[in-house]
C-alpha cells in the first residue's frame, strides 16, 4: 500500500506529473476514437449508397 | 515506395492489411512506453519526478514537427505533380500534426509551473510552437472552407508550404535566443547527452507516437477517400442513365473499406 502512495505521489508532483499524462491519453483516445467513429460512418454511408445499384443478389 | 503507393486503389488494399497490424504495434509499444516512463525510469537528481513529464512532452514535440514537415511535403507533391493521394494524405495527417502540438504544449505548460515557477513564457521556443499550433488549426479550417476539396486542396497546400519557414525558427529558436527553454539533448551534435535510463522510454514513446500516428494516418486517409467517393456516388443517382452509365465506368464500385 505504501508503495502504491509513494508510486502516486510522484515525488510531491502529483499534481503536476498526472495531469500531463492525463491530458496526453485523453487527447490521443480522443482522437483515435473520433477517427475510427467517422471511419464507420463513412463505410456505413458508401453501403448505403451502392445498395439500389446491385440488382443481382 | 511513394510512387507506387499512389494508387488509391492500391492504397486501400494494402492499408487495410496493415491497420490492424498498425494499430495494435502502436498499442503495445505504448503500453511498455508508459511502462518505462513511470515506473522503470528513475527520477532526475534536479527535477524529481517531473523529469517524467519529458517522456511525452519530448516525443510529441518531434511528432509536431515531423508531421508538419510530412504534411508540407504532401501539399508540394500534391501541387506540383497532383498525385491523387498527397493532398488526401496532408488533410489527414493535419488533425493529428494538431492533437500532438496541443500535448506538447499543455505537457510543456504543466512542466514548466513547477520548474520555471511559470506556467507560460513568451520565450522564443514556446512562441514558435504556439505558432505551429495555429498554422495546423488555419490548414484545417482552409481546406474545409470549400465546397470543392480541389480548392480547398490547393489552398491548404499553399499555407501549409509557407508555413514550412516556421520549422528551422523552432528547431533553432534554443540557440539563436537562449531564454528559458533548454537546447537540445538528444538530436545533437555529438550524440545524446542524456542517461540511457531515460534515453530508452524516450525513444520507445517515440515509436509508439509515430506507430499511432502511420495508424490515424490510415485510417483517416480511407475516412476521406470513403467520403469522397460517396459523394461522386451521390451525384451520380440524379442523372440521366446515359451519364450514370459513364460515370459509373470512372468510379468503379467500392466494396466497403472496413
Amino acid at each position: 500500500m505504501g508503495d502504491i502512495a509513494t508510486f502516486l505521489a510522484m515525488g510531491g508532483y502529483a499534481g503536476f506529473v498526472w495531469p500531463a499524462y492525463g491530458v496526453a491519453l485523453a487527447v490521443l483516445v480522443g482522437l483515435a476514437a473520433n477517427s475510427w467513429w467517422r471511419n464507420r460512418q463513412s463505410i456505413i454511408a458508401l453501403e448505403r449508397l451502392q445498395q439500389p445499384h446491385r440488382t443481382t443478389r | 515506395m511513394i510512387n507506387w503507393l499512389a494508387s488509391p486503389a492500391r492504397f486501400t488494399r494494402i492499408s487495410a492489411k496493415a491497420l490492424p497490424w498498425c494499430g495494435w504495434a502502436s498499442a503495445a509499444v505504448l503500453a511498455v512506453g508508459l511502462y518505462w516512463s513511470l515506473v522503470v525510469a528513475p527520477p532526475d537528481y534536479q527535477q524529481g519526478d517531473t523529469v517524467r513529464i519529458m517522456f511525452i512532452h519530448v516525443p510529441a514535440a518531434w511528432m509536431a514537427l515531423n508531421v508538419y514537415l510530412f504534411v508540407a511535403v504532401a501539399s508540394a507533391v500534391a501541387l506540383v505533380w497532383r498525385h491523387p493521394l498527397a493532398e488526401v494524405a496532408a488533410r489527414a495527417a493535419a488533425p493529428i500534426g494538431a492533437a500532438f502540438t496541443f500535448v506538447c504544449l499543455a505537457t510543456g505548460s504543466l512542466w514548466g509551473r513547477p520548474m520555471w515557477g511559470t506556467w507560460w513564457v513568451w520565450d522564443a521556443r514556446l512562441t514558435s510552437v504556439l505558432i505551429l499550433f495555429f498554422l495546423y488549426l488555419g490548414y484545417i479550417a482552409l481546406v474545409n472552407a470549400f465546397d470543392d476539396p480541389a480548392r480547398g486542396g490547393k489552398a491548404g497546400s499553399v499555407l501549409a508550404l509557407v508555413g514550412v519557414v516556421n520549422l528551422p525558427i523552432i528547431k533553432f529558436s534554443v540557440d539563436w535566443w537562449n531564454t528559458l527553454h533548454q537546447p537540445a539533448s538528444v538530436m545533437r551534435i555529438g550524440g545524446p547527452k542524456i542517461d540511457v535510463s531515460m534515453l530508452a522510454p524516450l525513444l520507445i514513446m517515440a515509436a509508439g507516437f509515430s506507430l499511432l500516428f502511420l495508424t490515424l494516418l490510415m485510417l483517416r486517409m480511407r475516412t476521406i477517400l470513403n467520403e469522397r467517393k460517396a459523394v461522386a456516388l451521390r451525384l451520380n443517382i440524379g442523372a440521366p442513365p446515359e451519364q450514370r452509365r459513364a460515370r459509373e465506368r470512372a468510379v468503379p464500385a467500392h466494396p466497403g473499406v472496413g
